[in-house]
């Protein structure tokens, strides 16, 4: 004990305070593990450079928000990213880096952090539905190195849309700016933007102007899984305008 | 002395609020049942409603004269330990343990051949990842880090852990998490947020359990004789108190309704991106480092039977790590959206966080000293001085990688695969292998465990295991890296990105054929505890005369 006690006395007399107490000992650990946190995340929030100024970012259609979720049900993000780097190789080969504006909407952020597929973020128009039909029933059938899951599920499955209000009313409590109009009418929006002659067709272009509406599964008869995540995956990274995007001005 | 531990008792007050409280849970369960939409939710609720009224069952049964759960000997020191929960936990940790690395090793074989994914929705490689990396971490390492912690506190005080029922409510607690998570993945119920993908209620759930988890852990070091709260309890309460910070913070979001399981996050984007990397990067940090820290104080220098190499490194070891450990988050963030001084801070914290970890790791190998003769004969000791070998090699190529100049080359690639397996199976796993291997035979009281051969095979098998494993990663990934980035002459980026693909499929054979070593290596030690367990080969039954080996803390003065 007398030697126990020796050595410590010498080097930190205030050490035992932490020792003896566990209230002080816990109060101590909070502190010191707040700090990093809150210097690091907390300017986030307010920082108002944080978040590029774009012209062009909307909210997600209830179709493309109901891909969004079957795209996070199945852990897609396991593998595919949805962030370009801002280097020459990722630029040429993805397109425009990603701006923190482009997610901005995404609750949770599907950034990623493996690429064993390929970077998804500026997707969007690059193939065609059917493609994307031919890819998500069978990779191997387009892609013949491709080692990514069959999903020949996606097409026979009915999409759930029951409670997509629900979805788009939860969105909007957490701060992505849906107007009152676009959550009563998401049952109506979600099935007119896979039908160009249907009477909805109208009001649904007016509350998402820059939205596709075409049958994305290519069977009319079906609201399916697989329409709502070509869908999203159709509109993935092509909404900022980039012609007028002024890159010096957001530079931070 | 004697006086401050009588016999323990269960308080009927106690019985009644707990199972009030589970009744309560039955209702609510009910409640969702009848009014989801979803099916697997409806599916969670039937799972709730088994494991409630299994718990109230258990808890008006607790304390009968009939039922071990409470019985317990008197120590040679006065105390009556609880170890009925500590055997629980050691039981399922290996039992989680061989079943998270076997679905590791599957998604491994799936990657290399990917008629493997069966194209179920229920065996997909996007369902199943998460089910490996929960498994292995919050199943197998949580439930060593919950029976060691118990064990720790009770010897290091010389206190009976706080509460009967309160342990057991953790223990069970904990497993309804996993399972509740575990089948959620597998039915498609999740955040889709990395090593956070639990729903809200589930996430709910894990809060109730975790702070039942700390007042137990606090309560007990109240309950102390012993002056001092040993080093080891400080790294396990740190990794308690930030774990609930952590999971609370990077959790919260709104539920579409209290009877539906989609939620969607409070945090969006770049916000939600570094919220996220924080509870990430620290769940490594704390999860997988302080809480595995508190089972190296306790268990190397208990197994070499020699003093801990310096009180004073430790203390410097444990602010310091946990002090920077919180702002190496962004590394995962390079060259994202994420604002530049964000990028910039969390790399410079990252490479200082290079020196406390070697602290630790230098506390550690250095207690051997004056032991170092125990390395020949005794296998357990070797596979802790192993994990703190690996300790210290993936805690240096962690501050590596996350300078930028290197994250750009590495981020997205293979190699962080492998970086995270270097320390995952070679220090997580490996420190973990020998608590188990210690607390075996202490709690079953044996002699020793059942072979030391058997011992020294697992130790091998799955070591080569490890190597073929972050080789081969380190080739695919550097390899992919920089094909990733390759020009040609006239300028033009030379691979396709499935050309990258197909070129990592010996990589991806090799790293297969290791983690099937690993799991082989496991299933090894679920025999050899079984077998100790059951008192055979060299395992023999203590008889009460032997001093318990396990009675006293470490000694903490510096080793001359």
């Amino acid at each position: 004990m007398s030697l126990e006690k020796k050595p410590k006395k010498k080097m930190s007399f205030s050490h035992a305070i932490f020792e003896k107490n566990p209230i002080i000992l816990l109060v101590g650990i909070l502190i010191t593990v707040s700090i990093g946190g809150l210097v690091e995340i907390a300017p986030l929030f307010y920082l108002e450079n944080t978040i590029e100024k774009v012209k062009g970012m909307r909210p997600y259609t209830p179709l493309e928000l109901a891909g969004r979720n079957v795209y996070i049900r199945e852990g897609c993000y396991n593998c595919h990213s949805q962030m370009i780097r801002s280097t020459r190789d990722e630029v040429e080969r993805y397109g425009h880096y990603s701006l923190a504006a482009e997610s901005m909407y995404d609750h949770p952020f599907q950034w990623g952090s493996k690429r064993t597929g390929p970077d998804l973020a500026r997707v969007g128009n690059k193939y065609s539905d059917e493609w994307h039909r031919e890819h998500m029933n069978d990779p191997r059938a387009v892609v013949p190195e491709s080692i990514m899951p069959g999903y020949p599920f996606l097409a026979k499955a009915d999409l759930d849309f029951n409670l997509i209000s629900y979805d788009l009313k939860a969105n909007q409590m957490v701060g992505v700016p849906y107007s009152e109009a676009q959550i009563t009418y998401a049952i109506e929006d979600l099935k007119a933007q896979l039908d160009e002659d249907s009477d909805d067709y109208d009001a649904f272009m007016e509350r998402y102007p820059t939205a596709q509406v075409r049958d994305f599964d290519g069977n009319p008869n079906k609201i399916s899984e697989l329409d709502a995540l070509i869908a999203y995956m159709q509109m993935l990274g092509t909404l900022v305008d980039f012609s007028i995007y002024n890159a010096k001005e957001n530079n931070r | 002395m004697t006086n401050l531990s009588p016999p323990p008792t269960v308080n009927s007050l106690a019985k009644g609020l707990t199972s009030l409280s589970l009744g309560i849970g039955v209702l609510m369960a009910l409640f969702i049942i009848a009014k989801t939409s979803s099916a697997p939710m409806a599916f969670h609720g039937y799972i709730m409603i088994l494991a409630f009224a299994l718990g109230i069952f258990a808890v008006i049964k607790f304390g009968n004269p009939d039922n071990g759960r409470i019985a317990a000997e008197k120590s040679p020191a006065g105390v009556f330990y609880n170890d009925g929960v500590i055997k629980a936990g050691a039981i399922a940790a290996v039992f989680w343990g061989v079943i998270g690395f076997l679905v590791g090793d599957i998604i491994a074989w799936q990657l290399a051949f990917p008629a493997l994914n069966f194209d179920l929705e229920w065996t997909n490689f996007g369902r199943l990842r998460p089910l490996h990396t929960s498994a292995v971490v919050f199943a197998f390492g949580g439930n060593v880090l919950i029976a060691t912690s118990f064990y720790v506190v009770q010897r290091t005080s010389k206190a009976r852990l706080a509460g009967e029922i309160a342990p057991w409510f953790v223990f069970w607690g904990y497993q309804l998490f996993i399972v509740l998570a575990a089948t959620g993945y597998v039915l498609g119920i999740t955040q889709g947020k990395e090593y956070a993908e639990p729903e809200w209620y589930v996430d709910i759930w894990l809060t109730i359990v975790w702070v039942a988890y700390l007042l137990v852990f606090l309560i007990t070091l109240r309950r102390r004789q012993e002056p001092h709260i040993f080093v080891a309890n400080w790294f396990y309460l740190a990794f308690i108190a930030t774990v609930a910070v952590l999971h609370l913070v990077n959790n919260m979001s709104i539920p579409i309704s209290f009877v539906e399981p989609k939620s969607y996050s409070l945090f969006a984007g770049v916000q939600g991106a570094l919220t996220q990397w924080w509870y990430g990067h620290n769940a490594v940090g704390f999860f997988l480092t302080a809480g595995f820290l508190g089972i190296m104080y306790y268990f190397v220098p208990k197994r070499a039977e020699r003093p801990i190499y310096s009180y004073r490194l430790s203390i410097i070891h444990f602010w310091s790590l946990i002090f920077l450990y919180i702002w190496a988050g962004p590394h995962h963030l390079h060259y994202t959206a994420l604002p530049d001084w964000a990028q910039t801070l969390g790399m410079t914290f990252s490479i200082i966080l290079w020196m406390p970890s070697w602290g630790g790791m230098i506390n550690g190998l250095m207690t051997l000293s004056g032991a170092w003769d125990k390395l020949r004969t005794d296998p357990v000791l070797k596979m802790m001085v192993v994990s703190l070998a690996f300790y210290g090699m993936s805690t240096f190529e962690g501050p590596l990688m996350s300078i930028k100049a290197v994250n750009g080359l590495s981020h997205y690639t293979d190699w962080t695969v492998g970086h995270v397996h270097s320390g995952a199976l070679g220090w997580v796993a490996y420190i973990s292998f020998g608590a188990l291997y210690c607390l075996f035979p202490w709690l079953w009281k044996r002699k020793g465990l059942y072979s030391l051969k058997l011992v020294n095979m697992h130790f091998w098998i799955s070591t080569i295991g490890i190597v073929l494993y972050i080789c081969s990663m380190w080739v695919s990934g550097i390899m992919e890296g920089l094909m990733w980035r390759s020009y040609d002459a006239l300028g033009f980026l030379e691979y396709s990105f499935v050309e990258t693909v197909a070129a990592k499929f010996i990589p991806n054979i090799i790293r297969a054929v290791g983690g099937l070593m690993f799991v082989i290596g496991s299933l090894i030690m679920a025999y050899n505890l079984w077998r100790t367990v059951r008192g055979e080969g060299d395992a023999v039954p203590e008889t009460s005369e032997t001093p318990e080996i396990s009675e006293t803390a470490p000694k903490t003065v510096p080793a001359e």
